[in-house]
């Protein structure tokens, strides 16, 4: 073909100036179906890429203009699009022709709207807001009779829809699985299969659909029906065990070749349907012998019948290879699968050989005979050039490691790791390193320099549990304390030889880890002293590419060895580094160890050596504080409340701000603790409360929930496995292995292949000998029931006992952290006590005001129920017989004055049943006084203005005229006048309120007409102020129908108001809502009550007050959203306005 | 699932970009990119699988390819899909490629990108296998290209000098 596509190439000048003959004006008349071909010719002509941008952006801005022209016809859209989508698959952007490929889809004839829809799957994506316009188009598509179309509309349903508009072509393409033509049928059933990924709750009906499909007369539909099975299968196989027999039936048909011709594909029938068949039927049979049994015969068969004479038929073999692993075994079957693997890793097509490594992987735990056999040829794949299929060895030696051979597997990982650059492969490899080194280790030198190499390629992209686990190892020791120590001795001189080289750079966590290790464990050098090391820790210290966690490391390793070494310059000189240090972490570790150096006792007694896992016995409520805490309280100091509890009150009090995320960040500056055993915990609240050491305890290292590699079982195989090949040799004990084991393989080398062994293939021999060494004796070691002595070299002490230095750990931290931070303690308590003194003498200053206050609450106590908002002093007055002076109007008026409150008097009288607001004063002028009261009637709010003639002569046409207001439905009531009081001298006006639309305040405002006897008519404007308060009403319920309402209504509203003594308060709060807010007490049981209320006409709103430690929580719901919130801020004015009520 | 379909030639010069998945636009030609050179750095006797680079999800996805003189065809599947399986859907592919160009070269592909689009839309189809029957893509796109000489009569003359 190489040859075709150069000819072609040569011919290709030729070709473009037959395009585009005479050039010049001619040029301009090109048809456009020939540009895409200029285009390209440019494109290939150019040879750098800048210039092939300079050119893509001309082309794109000529298509820009052209796209965008009115007079662009949309058979020359179409060819614009083909170059767009060129364009784009170069990388360019070309979102402005977007829209129009949307355009060219919904009006373009058949062959424009396939360029159309094509362009459009290429340029947009599923979520892209264009896609909504295409959502008609397609609807209408579905709809059409032209087979094309629907194909098309389907082609982009499958391809991008947009997930919330699903509903709206659903039930057409439903029926399209009805339809006659199986092509339409089959993108029909895809196109579902698309749904159902990406919205699987929608498609959920058409379950039922999916099995008709499933026995759909054409191949082609059925086929398509099995992409859904298999999703579904794999999400939950026992949904579907019923279906097993019709998948075996149709693998049978399939197998023997029922299906027509035209599905052979190289003379093997459907290759495609039997893989998804027999994928399917491994997730059905799977730890299932029931299932499993009806699928014995048909993968017989199949195994059988898949003669090996083209690449398709090993894409069969290998899915029934891996059918008949993952379903309950079969001996027969299984025996045939395992030669099948054989073929398919002797082969010498190499994709064949990835794919028997891949089988011979998954296989391998079951049959490890297996990994045995094909030895050689794993051993050149090792070596093979080819890194996937290094990889996949590597995979499959992992698995088959034992303590034997558990050096060779790990040296040839490292080896790959070396090479490897990709992110993931390094982080995958690191975790199997260092899981094959925990469990499998032979000696203490090669753990430790294994981790080594783990820890310096892993580096800072490895998973954490590595590194703690390391150093869990280290503290908690092992059975053998010999071995313990040397281990961790050779840890620390390996790990001082390291930070002696010059210029080499190590991953931070690798140099945490030796921080720890070194801060630990220096006490069991001999020939150095603490101090030469403290000044390695210093060098590193200085160092710039360091990360301050890691700083915060070495301090801590610094303050252990301080401990250990007399005085030391060094540390002199990290104190006066760091303790100016910006980070605050590293600071407080530095002045924990500056004041643990002025105390040599209490430093060692905290800071024992090899004690990381001993428990220490800690006073952890601190109570030998709480006689300084008394006197801090006798002398006036308030209780300590705990950070969280502060916070809530602040969050109470001003809604506005919330500071949780930084009230989070600040207790947990003991970061360095979560990683290792002995990372010092510097829990920063530092507070003498005891009720705090509780909640400190969690600040520490948490061991409970890590991973736990260590002490896994090794390697342990089937017994009854080893009648294949490796049992052939007598069995031997390990100890005497690989000597033995290499004349075995050298043996079986010579029965395959009768070549002299080279000196390469020696060697071959030798690394296959140290490989599987540990395989071929396996069984001998469970006869003679001795246990591999060797596999658990690090064998961890029992599991209670780890838990149990877990915890000890865990309360080392704690000791230190806390113990640490005592002499903070005390400085800080000083400042707080000054602070508290000085807020004493503000409070002082405040408590004159008190009386006043209180003074102005029992004015408030009036008989009649005060519109808080509207509580002003001259409607007070008016009720207070003493304080009659205070009122505005002119002396003249004091008779007058008495008289109103006679007539208000009784005007109270006669409207008893509802509530009333006090008179007051809106305006007057120097013959006439307008007042206004307020009724809260039971279906309206009825306003009431008199007009008073402070003379007491007769008031003469008075008027009064209210401005319209958008709000409110007024209407005037004439019906129900007040008696007329000393006629003539006062005249009241009605007016019913309703309230149309919710509002929290509104003014009202009108203006009075009046004409005295002898003078001109004058005019007087007023205005009163309504809020929505005016409009509330008690609702009365009863409790049940309370609870009713109450899971009706959405929207809801919490509040938390703090009041003293709120056990008490309770009943009271609730007195005073109901009298100042007129809601309904509708139960009060135990610390809880139940209020109600509605707004006028008839939207109700309910709350619920209970009462906590220092506070009422108010939980405001009604069906109107706002009223809540309305509800909630009054709640809370009454609630401040009067404090222990 | 297949995640998306490539087709570049020797030089890394996209002739065929078809994404199942969304990436951004950007993030699509750097995977282009970054496949170009997993595999271009394999020689022709290694195996046709590779793990998919790091912007494609890493191991979790494979890429199998196949070089046909100056193209290669590069699939990138998940674990879903059977590696030779995709292997002979992508020779299934280029032969239906070759009958319906007639000895289809890279030109062909560069200059009826579009009719390459719907050949492969009757392939696959969202990501999922629609047809493998070489017989019936051909009779679809025949049927398309009669659907086209009956209307656009200028062009397919135009389409026939190529």
């Amino acid at each position: 073909m190489s040859d075709i596509v150069e000819r072609t190439l040569t011919a290709l000048p030729g070709l473009f100036l037959q395009s585009q003959p005479g050039g010049g004006p001619a040029a301009a008349k090109t048809p456009f179906s020939s540009r895409l071909g200029g285009l390209v010719r440019g494109v290939t002509a150019l040879s750098s890429k800048h210039e092939e941008e300079k050119l893509i952006q001309q082309e794109l801005s000529s298509l820009k203009a052209t796209v965008s022209a009115p007079t662009t016809t949309l058979k020359m859209m179409k060819e614009c699009m083909v170059r767009l989508m060129y364009c784009e698959m170069l990388g360019y952007d070309a979102s402005f022709g977007y829209i129009h490929a949307i355009k060219l889809a919904q009006q373009g004839n058949l062959l424009e709207k396939r360029v159309g829809y094509l362009a459009v799957s290429l340029f947009l994506h599923e979520s892209h807001e264009l896609l909504l316009l295409l959502v008609n188009t397609v609807v209408k598509d579905l709809q059409s009779t032209n087979l094309v179309e629907v194909c098309m509309a389907l082609t982009i349903v499958s391809q991008i829809f947009p997930r919330e508009m699903i509903p709206a072509v659903l039930p057409l393409i439903e029926d399209k699985l009805q339809h006659s033509k199986e092509i339409i049928r089959r993108k029909a059933v895809l196109a579902l299969y698309k749904f159902h990924l990406i919205a699987p709750n929608q498609v959920q009906h058409i379950h039922i659909k999916f099995r008709k499909a499933l026995c759909d007369r054409d191949v082609g539909v059925m086929a398509a029906s099995l992409h859904i099975y298999l999703r579904m299968i794999k999400e939950n196989s026992s949904g579907y065990k019923d279906l097993t027999g019709s998948f075996v039936t149709i693998l049978k048909q399939v197998v023997g070749g029922k299906l027509p011709v035209d599905f052979n594909y190289h003379s093997v029938p459907a290759p495609w349907l039997q893989i998804q068949l027999l994928r399917i039927l491994g997730l059905l049979g799977k730890d299932d012998q029931r299932t499993s049994e009806l699928m014995y015969d048909v993968l017989d068969e199949s195994l059988r019948r898949a003669e090996l004479n083209h690449n398709v038929t090993y894409a069969i073999l290998f899915e029934c290879v891996h059918t008949v692993y993952s379903i309950y075994p079969k001996s027969e079957l299984l025996e045939k699968a395992a030669k099948c693997i054989g073929k398919f890793v002797l082969s010498p097509k190499i994709n064949l050989k990835y794919l028997g490594l891949k089988a011979l992987t998954c296989v391998v735990q079951q049959d490890p005979s297996l990994a045995l056999q094909h030895q050689m040829t794993i051993i050149e794949c090792l070596d093979h050039p080819d890194p996937i299929i290094k990889r996949e060895t590597l995979e499959l030696l992992y698995r088959i490691t034992n303590s034997q051979n558990v050096t060779v597997i790990v040296q040839k990982m490292l080896e790959y790791l070396h090479q490897s650059k990709e992110e993931y492969i390094i982080v995958n490899l690191v975790g199997k390193i260092a899981e094959l080194a925990e469990k499998y280790a032979p000696d203490n030198v090669w753990f430790i320099q294994t981790m080594n190499a783990v820890f310096s390629v892993g580096g800072d992209v490895m998973h954490p549990d590595i590194p703690s686990n390391f150093l869990r190892l280290l503290a908690e020791g092992f059975d053998d304390e010999m071995e313990e120590q040397q281990l961790r001795l050779y840890a620390v001189q390996s790990y001082l030889s390291l930070l002696d080289m010059e210029n080499v750079f190590y991953p931070q966590k690798f140099l945490q880890v030796m921080s720890w290790v070194l801060g630990e464990y220096s006490y069991l050098l001999d020939t150095e002293k603490p101090e030469d090391v403290i000044k390695r820790l210093y060098k590193l210290l200085m160092s710039d590419s360091i990360s301050s966690e890691t700083k915060a490391w070495l301090i801590a390793a610094v303050t252990k060895l301080t401990a250990q070494a007399q005085a030391s310059d060094t540390v002199e000189r990290v104190i006066q580094e760091f303790t100016v240090s910006l980070d605050t972490c590293i600071r407080q570790h530095t002045f924990e160890l500056k004041h643990l150096r002025e105390n040599v006792e209490v430093m060692k007694s905290l800071l024992p050596v090899n004690k990381s896992c001993e428990d220490m016995v800690v006073d952890a409520s601190l109570s030998f504080l709480d006689g300084y805490v008394a006197e801090g309280l006798s002398q006036g100091a308030a209780p300590y409340k705990p950070h969280h509890q502060r916070q809530e009150e602040k969050l109470s009090q001003e809604k506005v701000l919330n500071f949780e995320p930084y009230g989070l960040s600040f207790s947990s500056s003991g970061f360095t603790g979560r990683q290792s055993p002995a990372g010092i915990s510097l829990g920063s609240d530092i507070s003498g409360n005891s009720a705090e050491a509780g909640l400190k305890e969690t600040n520490s290292l948490k061991l409970e929930g890590v991973k736990k590699l260590w002490g896994k079982e090794g390697y342990l195989p089937q017994k009854e496995s080893a009648a294949g090949d490796g049992a052939e040799a007598p069995p031997l004990p390990p100890e005497v292995s690989p000597s033995e084991n290499i004349d075995q393989a050298a043996a079986k080398r010579t029965q395959a292949q009768v070549l002299a062994p080279s000196k390469e293939e020696k060697e071959k021999q030798l690394l296959a000998s140290s490989l599987f060494v540990g395989l071929g004796s396996e069984s001998t070691v469970s006869l003679l029931g001795k246990p591999d002595v060797i596999s658990h070299k690090f064998r961890r002490k029992s599991k209670v006992k780890a838990a149990k230095s877990g915890e000890a750990a865990s309360t080392h931290n704690l000791t230190c952290s806390s113990l640490n931070s005592l002499s903070h303690v005390a400085y800080e308590e000083n400042d707080y006590l000054t602070a508290l003194q000085d807020g004493e003498d503000t409070e002082s200053k405040d408590l004159p005001l008190g009386p006043e206050l209180s003074d102005s609450e029992s004015l408030s106590e009036l008989p009649l129920a005060e519109k808080v908002s509207d509580c002003s002093l001259s409607a007070l007055s008016l009720f207070a017989d003493s304080d009659m002076e205070i009122f505005q109007p002119p002396s003249s008026a004091a008779a007058s004055l008495t008289r109103d409150i006679a007539s208000a008097s009784c005007f109270l009288e006669e409207t008893a049943g509802d509530m009333c607001s006090g008179r007051m004063e809106v305006c007057s002028d120097e013959t006439v006084s307008v007042s206004s009261y307020k009724l809260w009637k039971d279906d309206c709010l009825l306003m009431v203005w008199s007009v008073t003639s402070k003379s007491g002569s007769q008031l003469k046409g008075a008027d009064l005229d209210i401005f319209p207001a958008q709000n409110f439905k007024i209407s005037e009531q004439r019906g129900c006048c007040l008696p007329v009081m000393e006629a003539g001298s006062t005249k009241n006006f009605q007016y019913s309120l309703q309230m149309e639309k919710p509002f929290t305040e509104e003014n009202l405002s009108g203006f009075v007409n009046y004409q005295m006897v002898d003078t001109h008519s004058v005019q007087l404007e007023f205005s009163v102020n309504l809020s929505l308060l005016d409009f509330i009403r008690p609702l009365k319920i009863s409790t049940e129908d309370f609870g009713k309402l109450w899971l009706s209504f959405a929207n809801d509203v919490k509040q938390n108001i703090k009041i003293s003594e709120p056990q008490a308060a309770l009943p009271s709060a609730l007195k005073m809502l109901q009298q100042k807010l007129r809601l309904h007490v509708v139960d009060i049981q135990g610390n809880e009550g139940l209020l109600a209320c509605r707004l006028l006409p008839s939207t109700s709103s309910l709350l619920h007050c209970r009462v906590h430690a220092d506070g009422l929580a108010l939980w405001f719901r009604s069906s109107c959203p706002a009223l809540p919130d309305y509800l909630s801020y009054q709640c809370q004015k009454v609630m401040m306005v009067g404090p222990g009520i | 699932m297949i995640q998306a379909i490539l087709v570049f030639n020797n030089h890394g010069k996209p002739r065929l970009v078809r994404f199942y998945q969304r990436f951004p636009e950007e993030i699509q030609q750097q995977i282009v990119r970054e496949t170009f050179h997993l595999v271009l750095k394999r020689d022709d006797n290694i195996c046709n699988f590779l793990e998919g680079g790091s912007l494609i999800g890493g191991s979790d996805y494979k890429l199998i390819y196949r070089h046909y003189a100056t193209l290669y065809f590069v699939f990138c599947v998940d674990s879903s899909e059977s590696e030779l399986g995709i292997l002979d859907l992508i020779q299934v592919f280029v032969e239906t490629l070759d009958k319906c160009f007639e000895n289809v070269c890279e030109l062909d592909l560069i200059f009826h990108m579009d009719k390459v689009h719907y050949i492969l839309q009757e392939v696959v189809m969202g990501g999922m296998v629609l047809e493998t029957n070489m017989n019936e893509i051909v009779a679809q796109m025949e049927a398309q290209n009669r659907l086209e000489k009956s209307e656009n009569f200028p062009m397919t003359l135009h389409l026939s000098t190529r």
